[in-house]
Order: C-alpha cells, then structure tokens, then sequence
C-alpha cells in the first residue's frame, strides 16, 4: 500500500509539467497550429523563472517571469505561422534550438556557473504545501494514507494544474465561446472565417494560452523540482507532452490520462532501477523510458485506435476568393 | 424608407490588369428574388464578394436599404442583414447543426444559454421555412442538399433579411434542386430577398423576378423576368452569338477501341458512385458525356485513366481486358504506355507541375518514355527542343519552354497539357473539361484540333459540363446522372432541352 | 505540408542574396544578445571568423564539421525534395553508428581495409536507411505524420543506443559507455595521411577521406535530382502528389525511397565521425549533426552548391564557437545554437519575410 501510494505520488508529481504542457499544446493545436516548440519553451520558462527568483527571492515573480518568456516564444511561433504563413513545423524547431542557445549563453553570463543557474535559496522556491489535517489522519487506514501520501504535500503549482488548469481548460475548450471558435478554426478556418470570426485573432489567442502554460510547466521544473536551472534539463518533457497530447487525441482529459500514464511509467522505471524481477530479471530502464514513444508511433499508425488531428492542422490560413 | 435592399451604383474593381467589375449598376427589391446570370468569368462572384465584404470595391458606392454603407468584412455584411450561402460550403463537419449556426454568433462568452436560445430559435425558423433540419446531427454526416440548408439557417439565425446564393443547385439534384426552389419562394413570401447567382437559364426563369445580367466584367441588363424569354435572355449573356459549331464532316466510325462492360465504383462509405455503365469509343470517333458536375463523370474518367480501380465491370482497350492485365507499374502508366491519352478536368490540380517549367511539364506521365530518356540520365538539350516543337505545333504563348507554366495564361495552360497528350500520339484520348477557364481564341484552337484527331481515326471520350462544347463536338452523346448513363443520342440530333432533361433522369442517393 | 512555394525572384538572387539577408538578420540578432551579455560583437566575431578559417588546425577542423554537415543537410534536403520534413536525421545518424559498429567488430579481425570500408559504409547506409524506412512506410502506408513518428524515432534511438552501448557494446572493464576501439583496418584515412602521400603537410586534424566522399555525394545528388527519372518523380511528388499519380507515379514507393535516401546520407556522417575521428562508438556522438542538418538545407535552399556553403558556415561556427568560449569565458559554445535556430527561423519560417520585399526591388529596378 506504501509503495504504492508512493508511486501514484510521484506520478503526479512527474506528470504535472507533462499535464500543462500538453494542455498549452492542445491550445496551439486545437487551433490548427502544429507545435513541436513545447520543449523550447518550457526550458526558457525554466531558465527565466529560475533567474528572476533568484534575483528577487520570489517564486511568484518567477513564475511570471517564466510565463512571460514563453509567451514572448509563442507570440515569435505565432508571427512566423499566423502572421507570415510560414512552416510550423521549421518554426518550432526553430525555438527549440534558439532555446537551447540562448538559455546557457545568458545563464553562464549571468552566474558563471556552466550555463547553470545557482540553487535557488528556500524563499525563491515553490514548496510543498501540506493540506489541513493531512498529519493528524495519516494512520487511518486507506482514506488516511491517501489523503495525506498521495493528495497531501504537493507544490502549489500540481494544485493549480490539476485543480484550475485542466478543469478551465476543458471548460474553455467545450462550453465556452473562445472554445467553439478554436475548435471551428482549427478544423476548417474558411468556415469560421465566413462567420465573421477573425483566424489570426483566435490563434493568436490559442497561443497566447499556449505559451502562458508551458511558461508554469517550466517554471515548475526549476523553481519547484529541482530548485534551480540545468542546461537542457527539459530533456524531452515538451515532447513527451506533445505525444501525450496525441495520445489523447488532442481532449485535455484524455491527453492528461495519457501524461498520467507516461509519468508512472517513469515512475515505475525509477523504483525498478537496478532491481531484478522474478523470471525477467532485470528490467534496463531504456526499455520503460521507451514506452511512451512507442505507444504514441502505434497510436498515430493506427494499431491502437486511431487519432485523428484536427483537419486544418499545420496548413497556414490564406483568406480564400 | 425605400423599397430597395440593395443598390450598387458604380462599382469597379479590378486584380491587376484584369478589371473584375466595371461600373456595375445594380438595384434589388425588397422581397423580390433577384437573380444575376453570366457565364462562367463574368464577374457574379466577384460582384457578390464585394457585397459580403470580402473584397473592397476600388470604386462606387453600395447602399443598403437606402443608406450609404461601407463594408469592410463579412461581419458587417451581417450586421447589414446580409446573408451568404457560399458553393462551397462553410462548414466545420466535426461539429453539429446547432455548432455550426451559432459560430460567430454565440451570443455571449459562454455557450450554455446562447445554445438554449438558438435551439428554441432554429426551431422556429424550421418551421417558418420549411427547412427540416435535425440541430443535433453531425454535418459531416449530412447530404449535400441538407448541408446546403444548414447554410441557409446559418445566414437566417444572423437576421439575414438579403440571402445570396452562389450556384447553388450546381451540387443538387432536381428534385433536391426543386426543395430548394420551394425554400426560396417561402422566404420571399416571408419578406426576405434573395440574390440567386446562377448561370442556369432555366432557374432564372423559373423564380426569379428581376434579373441582371453580366458579362465580361459589365452589367448588361437589368430586367424584369416576366419580360424577357429564354432566347433573349441567352442573347444578352452571351453577346454576340458565338458560334461554337465546329466544322466536322460526317465519318463512319471504325472499330471499337473503348469498351466498358457493367461497371460499377463504390467508394469507400459504400457510396454507388458509378452504376453500370456500358459504353463504346470507336475509333474516328468523339463520344461526348453530358451531365451536371458530380454525377460520376470525374470518376468514370479517372477510372478510365486507370487512376482509380473499379470496384466491378470490365473494360476493353482493344479488344484487350485490362482487369486482366498485369501490373508491374502504377496502372495509370501502364494504360498510357498502351495509347490512352488522359487530359484531366483539372489541369492546375493533375495535369501540371506549376512550379515546374514548361519543358518538364511537357514530359509529365512520359518521364519513363524511351522518347525521353534513354538512359539514367535525362538531356536537359533534348527536352527543351522537345518542348519547342510543341510550343510551335500549338501556338503556345509565350514561346518560352523555361518559362514555369504557372506563369502562362489558362488556355496556354490546357494547351501544354493537351499538346503533351497528342504529342504521344494515343488512340484513344480520355478528355474532361477541355475549355475550362479558357479564352475564346484557344477555344476554338482546341476543339479543331479535337476534330483534327478524330479525323486521323482516334478515338476520343469528351467529359463536359459544357452543353454547347457537347453537341458542337460530339458524334453520340452519352448523358450521366447520379452515376448512371441515363441516355444516348446521336450528335446531330441532339437538343439543349432534350438532354436537361436526361440530365435530371438520374436517381441520386 | 509543402516547401519551396515558386518565387519571382531570379534564381541567382534566391541563392544568394536571400540566404545572405537571413544570415545577417541572424547574426544581428546573435550580435545583440553577445552585447547584452557584455561582450563587444565584432570582437567576438574576429575571434571566431579566427578560429575557424585563420590557421591549419582550425581549418582542418572546420572541414571535418562540414563533412558531417554537408551530409546531414543532403540528407533533409532529399527529403525536402519529396514533400517531406525529416527531422529524425539525428536518430537514422545515431543508428548507422549502430551498423558501422557491429561490422567493424564482426570483420576487423578478418578483412583488410579496401573491402572493410566500402562494407562499413554500406551497412552505415542501410542501418540509417532502415531508421528511416519505418516512419516513410508509416506515413505512406498508414498515414501518420513523418514528423512526428521521426521525433518519437530519435528518442526510440537515444534509448536502444543507450541500452546497447552501456549493456551489450561496451568494452569489457570500461567505466564509460563506449565501445572499443576499431581496428586500424577500419579507420578512414585521415587528411593530413593522404596529403603527406602527395608530398603537402598539413597539421594533424580529425579531417579525413570521408570530405571528399560528401563532395562526390552532392555532384550525385544534384545528377540524380535535376537530371534523372527518379529526381524528376520525386520532385513531382513533392510539389504536387496529384500529378504524381496522374502521371501514373508510385507515389508510396517514391516517397519511401526518398525517406531511405535520406536516412542513408545522415548514415554517411556516422562514417565521418566514427571512422574517420572518434574510432569508437560513444555515448551520443552525433551530438546533434542530424539537427544541424535542418538549418544547412534551409538555408542552402535544397540545392547542393548551397548546402556545402552553408555546411561550411556551420562548420566554420562550430569551430570557431569553440575557439571563442576559450577565449572568451563568459561565452559558450551553445552560441552557436543560438545562431542555427536564428537561421532555421530566418531561412525557414520567415521565408516570406524578405522574399517580397527583395521581389518587389526587383520589379522596380526592371
């Protein structure tokens, strides 16, 4: 029960950046916006929202700061794609790479540290937050060890997604107006075009949300997990999110199960490191760290189910007659 | 107050060089059906655009219900009570009828109550109108005639008190043609105008009340419907009377070079595309297939070409069963190694590489041609003096064979196309819409040359929505409809009327 | 998805004043951030132009990086050229390391060089090859997007590569992840050798014969995809599938061949670098050749007289970006990632940017 408890635990730790970047990327998406960038701009969120915390000792001043970095990515994805109609594909290889310049250039001129940022003192972190009662009932059996191992002591900012983000962004995405309009301009612009809704407008917006999200994956990953910032220490979150976000075929719940899932297996992978099983033996920990990709390549082939994307996805928008 | 919807006085606009609309006149009363005609180019659609606004006119005004207005975008059409069903329709097909009526005009940031709203609404106006609309169905799982009233609703939720629609029984059959018909009249008992672009003469007499008619970019005439008669009508849109009678004596056809055997194509949501159809090319022979667009001619050439494999039915190229052949290649190539020409309906879309010059173009479906490359490696050289005998032989404008042929004109395009096809020499030449978006003069120069290889003894299938290009051209004509060939006729003995009426024979879906 | 949308610019002006436009807004933007981390620009740029073409060994080197990028440019523009975006070049390269490795083990004991290289070579071509047959039949065949199955395949590699390479390749007793080193029999000859062989010395750098193979590459490249059968299908397919199949083209088979050709030349870099410098296979050696490869067809706009210049300019980068982070302690080399993402966004999503203005100055200058 122990074990287990704690495994689900740092499942939804690990999959919490995976859970706002994959939503950020259902907005760009949805939108009819490829975006391979997630990675790009989470790690400059990291990298900003490290720096500005240390400089101010606030993690919420980080936070904004990480935000405002990765907005600032995908407003540059959102000229290049939306504006001049150019490849969305190139464009976000094109942050990916930039980020991976320019976040240890300004890091190692700023802390001398290797492209490093220094460890964030106690203050400038997010910490974990214990829930009222969370000690007092952690005996109780069942109910107790769930409430205080698994929904008790998380970082701010796993509430804010699981409980704000996911919910908000279903929401949006279904019931609202912004949402309806994302979805029709993601899937056949001419028509919301006609209807008097301006394409460029909306995906602007799309991504506008878009880089507010990875902004929080980031800022979660350097600010919260480790405490400071490490050169490339996104190390294929963005993309792991992106095939969650397929896995799910591009619905926010369905693509957080599937960020869910990749991050127990991590989990998994992490426990069993080193650990010989009965009749396997020992598991090498590539072969789990594998998964997800394989699951996602099956997916999009069509062994396991089908996704489809939406249909206007990766075309730029030319107003047509 | 005034009795006018809609008042354009002076508009003009051009793209370019090309002056789209010159100094268009034009007046639309208030619960009239207004309709404008034209051939295909003359500048409806542009016209139409101007006043949805899509484009801004370079000059004139447009006044609606006697105020001066300026519209800058769809929105403010809307907001003018102006309505738009496009030809193509301006659907999301993942979303459902209620979905699609009320994007862009929600009603508030949250979908709940204005959804409540448009449902009880849409009821209302299903009932006024006699539309029959499910809201909650799916719209990529509607039919075409159903997807088209979706349409409708969509401008009539937005309080569009003018409705224009473009073409828009170019996708229907008669008898959904005919409810649509029906639609139309109860809105304008109900007060609304409608503008009805067409080019159907048929339809403008039938239900319009004003009609205004343009040509070459010019508005032609505005007149009452009940003054005018067909005969008058087709003068005013064509001008001066072409003559698209082709000189062409009569010729005993040969021996059969095409024969097709009960063939049937479904597609793959079980849709009976093509329904048994039988025919015979022979050779000296030009066998014409008349028909509204959509109705299985597109699908039967591709077949024909080998593009596309029938689902049952077999065809004999001479003699030979093509089912039974072996394929090591694409069919399409093989088919053509054997003297099967295919020139297709849509040249910018199949027959031409635009980015490519013209020179690689003219090799396009005989790259493999011993003709063309001998060995590994092409002769750019050879090529391009290849090219030049065909810029010659076709009178292709400019003469230059580097040139991209995206940069040429429509008809130098198709001529490209057509010179490529009869420079292989075919005995059997698979053509779809030969003059489609082509000038006169290169009109007239394509169909001699049609009548040209008839009379060296090919055999030549002639794909047309085009009825004059039809009955000009044709020995026998073959008529199609929801997929079937509902008649015959020969060449000389064919009238317009006789085959609209064939060509509404059909019984689709 | 479609590259390359026709231009009214004259061709001259699209190869050169275009990429040279893009590089300047590239490095003005580096410039910019080099200022704003306290450095003076054109004092940085001396140093790097200096290291990378101002004495022999930087020159030696900056050729050997070109090697490697000369074919991984070839390599996404072969693709490019068929409509596709392969991005999985750093993967295919990854497992062509695989292919050289196993023959080299398998033969090195046994074969003499002149038989153990082309071998190398080839299996370096069909395991690269075969990293890209997957994505090419999954797309083709069940209609996935090859960029996205070519991303999740480059992460698939890193993870096979660092199970074989830390479990089953490593040499015996080793504490790092690296195999053992090849024979003699396996090593490409290195320049300075071949030179010495006709009288010319020059310092001892990690450039080898495999230069000259990139050279013979592009002159292949450039006969095979402007002047055969099959550049002529793959260059239809890629502008326009329609016609392809009106043409009666194997549009599945083009596009899987094309994908292969691709993978293939990434394969070739493995050559360069482990034949021709590491002599061993490390943990990530390819060390993002494959991304690089992205910016060199961009900017060299899939023709390959462009491509070995801008190969050229990234390996003169590499380069001389290391020389720079020596002599300057506050920079890194990663500057240099900064620069190829500013090319990639220049000469690849913002083609449009310059494009129309430059087309209307020469409208006006007629």
């Amino acid at each position: 029960m122990e074990q287990l408890i704690s495994l689900l635990d740092s499942t939804i730790r690990v999959s919490t950046p995976l859970v706002l970047a994959a939503l950020a990327g259902l907005f760009s998406e949805r939108s009819g916006v490829v975006d391979i960038g997630l990675e790009g701009k989470m790690l400059t969120a990291a990298f900003a929202s490290a720096a500005v915390a240390y400089a101010t000792g606030n993690p919420w001043l980080g936070l904004l700061a990480g935000m405002f970095a990765a907005t600032m990515l995908s407003m540059l994805h959102a000229l290049v794609s939306v504006t001049y109609n150019g490849n969305q594909l190139i464009s976000g290889m094109a942050v990916n790479t930039i980020a991976s310049g320019i976040t240890p250039v300004l890091g190692l001129a700023w802390f001398q540290q290797g492209g490093n940022s220094p460890q964030l003192d106690d203050v400038a972190r997010f910490h974990e937050i214990n829930l009222p009662f969370a000690d007092s009932i952690a005996n109780v059996p069942v109910i107790g060890q769930i409430y205080s191992g698994l929904l008790s002591g998380h970082c701010i900012l796993v509430y804010l997604a699981f409980l704000v983000v996911l919910p908000l962004v279903t929401w949006t995405v279904y019931c609202s107006r912004f949402g309806l309009r994302l979805r029709a301009v993601g899937e056949n612009p001419h028509a919301a075009d006609t209807a008097g809704i301006s394409v460029v407008r909306i995906r602007y917006l799309a991504l506008l949300c878009n880089g507010m999200l990875c902004g929080m994956a980031g800022t979660f990953l350097s600010v919260y997990q480790t405490g400071s910032f490490i050169k490339e220490m996104t190390a294929g979150k963005g993309f792991l999110a992106l095939a969650a976000l397929i896995f799910g075929k591009w619905r926010p719940t369905y693509a957080v199960m599937g960020c869910l899932l990749f991050a127990f297996a991590d989990a998994v992978q992490i426990r069993l490191e080193g650990v010989p099983l009965p009749f396997i033996g020992e598991i090498p920990s590539q072969f789990i760290q594998v998964i997800p990709y394989v699951l996602t390549v099956l997916l999009l082939a069509g062994f396991v189910g089908r996704a489809v994307a939406p249909k206007a996805i990766g075309i730029p928008f030319v107003k047509s007659r | 107050m005034t009795d006018l919807a809609i008042e354009l006085i002076g508009i003009c606009k051009s793209f370019g060089a090309v002056a789209a609309n010159r100094d268009i006149e034009m007046k639309v009363a208030k619960g009239s059906i207004h309709g404008i005609i034209g051939e295909n180019g003359a500048g409806k659609s542009t016209l139409m655009s101007i006043l949805y606004g899509y484009y801004q006119a370079d000059a004139g005004t447009i006044r609606v219900n006697g105020k001066d207005t300026h519209i800058r975008n769809s929105q403010e059409a809307i907001r003018l009570g102006i309505g738009m069903v496009h030809q193509h329709f301006m659907l999301v097909d993942t979303f459902t009828v209620l979905e699609n009526i009320i994007l862009g005009a929600e009603g508030g940031l949250v979908l709940k109550h204005g959804v409540k709203q448009a449902r009880a609404h849409l009821k209302e106006l299903n009932k006024e109108y006699g539309l029959e609309v499910d809201p909650d169905a799916v719209v990529g799982k509607l039919g075409v005639g159903l997807q088209q009233r979706v349409e409708i609703l969509k401008a009539l939720y937005r309080g569009a008190d003018v409705l224009i629609l473009d073409e828009p029984t170019a996708v229907l059959t008669p008898q959904e043609a005919d409810h649509l018909f029906r639609i139309l009249r109860t809105l304008k008992e109900q007060g609304k105008t409608v503008i009805l672009i067409t080019h159907k003469l048929r339809e403008v007499l039938d239900i319009t009340d004003n009609v205004s008619v343009m040509r070459g970019g010019q508005m032609v005439g505005n007149v009452r419907t009940c003054d005018v008669d067909r005969a008058g009508l087709a003068d005013l849109m064509v001008g001066r009377k072409v003559n698209l009678q082709v000189d062409k004596a009569q010729r005993e056809p040969g021996e059969v070079v095409l024969s097709v055997k009960d063939l049937n194509l479904v597609d793959r949501r079980n849709v009976k595309l093509l329904k048994d159809i039988n025919l015979q090319v022979r050779a000296g022979e030009i066998v014409g297939i008349a028909g509204v667009a959509g109705n299985g001619q597109s699908e039967l050439l591709e077949v024909l070409a080998g593009m596309q494999q029938p689902s049952t039915g077999e065809i004999f190229y001479k003699g030979q069963n093509l089912g039974t052949l072996k394929y090591r290649q694409p069919k399409a190539a093989v088919l053509r190694k054997l003297g099967i020409a295919h020139v297709p309906e849509d040249r910018s879309r199949e027959g031409l590489v635009k980015a490519f010059p013209n020179y690689e173009n003219a090799i396009l479906g005989y790259q493999c041609d011993r003709s063309v490359c001998k060995g590994p490696l092409y002769s750019r050289k050879a090529l391009v003096a290849r090219m030049n005998q065909l810029i010659k032989q076709f009178d292709i404008r400019p003469d230059n064979p580097m040139l991209r042929v995206g940069l040429l004109s429509g008809g130098n395009q198709q001529k490209v196309v057509l010179a490529r096809e009869i420079h292989a020499n075919p005995d059997l030449l698979l053509i779809g819409q030969p003059t489609r978006g082509v000038d006169i003069g290169a009109i007239e120069f394509i169909h001699r040359r049609l009548v040209e290889l008839r009379d060296a003894g090919k055999a030549i299938l002639l794909v047309s929505v085009e009825l004059e290009e039809i009955m000009s051209l044709s020995d026998r004509i073959l008529v199609m409809a929801g997929g079937q060939i509902t008649g015959e006729m020969a060449g000389k003995d064919a009238t317009a009327p006789a085959l609209g009426l064939l060509m509404g024979g059909g019984d689709k879906h | 998805m479609k590259f390359g949308q026709p231009s009214t610019l004259p061709r001259w002006a699209q190869l050169t004043i275009l990429p040279a436009l893009n590089l300047l807004a590239a490095l003005l933007v580096t410039g910019v951030v080099t200022w704003v981390i306290g450095e003076n620009p054109l004092e940085c740029l001396k140093i790097l132009v200096h290291g990378a073409l101002g004495y022999g060994e930087g020159i030696g080197y900056t050729l050997f990086y070109t090697t490697d990028f000369i074919f991984t440019g070839l390599a996404v523009a072969a693709a490019f050229h068929a409509g596709l975006f392969n991005i999985g070049g750093e993967g295919q390269a990854y497992l062509a390391g695989l292919g050289i490795t196993l023959t080299v083990f398998a033969f090195d004991k046994v074969l003499p060089f002149w038989i153990l290289m082309p071998l190398c070579m080839l299996a370096a071509m069909a395991f690269g090859a075969a990293w890209a047959y997957i994505p090419a039949w999954l797309q083709a065949r069940r209609g996935s997007h090859i960029v996205v199955t070519t991303i999740m395949f480059n992460f698939i590699s890193y993870s096979l590569m660092l199970y074989l390479i830390g479990h089953q390749l490593i040499e015996p007793g080793s504490q790092n992840p690296t195999t053992r080193e090849f024979g003699q029999n396996a090593w490409m000859p290195a320049m300075q050798n071949i030179l010495a062989g006709i009288g010319i010395s020059i310092p001892s750098t990690p450039l080898n014969g495999t230069f000259f193979l990139a050279l013979i590459a592009c002159v292949l490249f450039y006969l095979v995809v402007w002047h055969s059968r099959w550049g002529y299908e793959l260059r239809t397919v890629g502008t326009n599938e329609h016609a392809a199949r009106y043409a009666g083209m194997n549009v599945t088979k083009i596009i899987i061949l094309a994908m292969c050709a691709s993978g293939a030349l990434s394969g070739l870099a493995s050559v360069n670098e482990l034949l021709g410098s590491t002599h061993r296979m490390n943990v990530l050696f390819t060390n993002g050749i494959g991304f690089v490869g992205v910016a060199v067809a961009l900017m060299g706009r899939n023709h390959p007289v462009g491509i070995i210049l801008s190969a050229l300019l990234f390996g003169a980068l590499t380069q001389g970006g290391l020389d720079l982070s020596f002599a300057k302690p506050m920079i890194t080399r990663e500057m240099v990632l900064l620069i190829e993402g500013l090319v990639i966004l220049f000469c690849g999503g913002l083609e449009n940017l310059f494009e129309p203005i430059l087309a209307s100055f020469f409208k006006r200058g007629k």
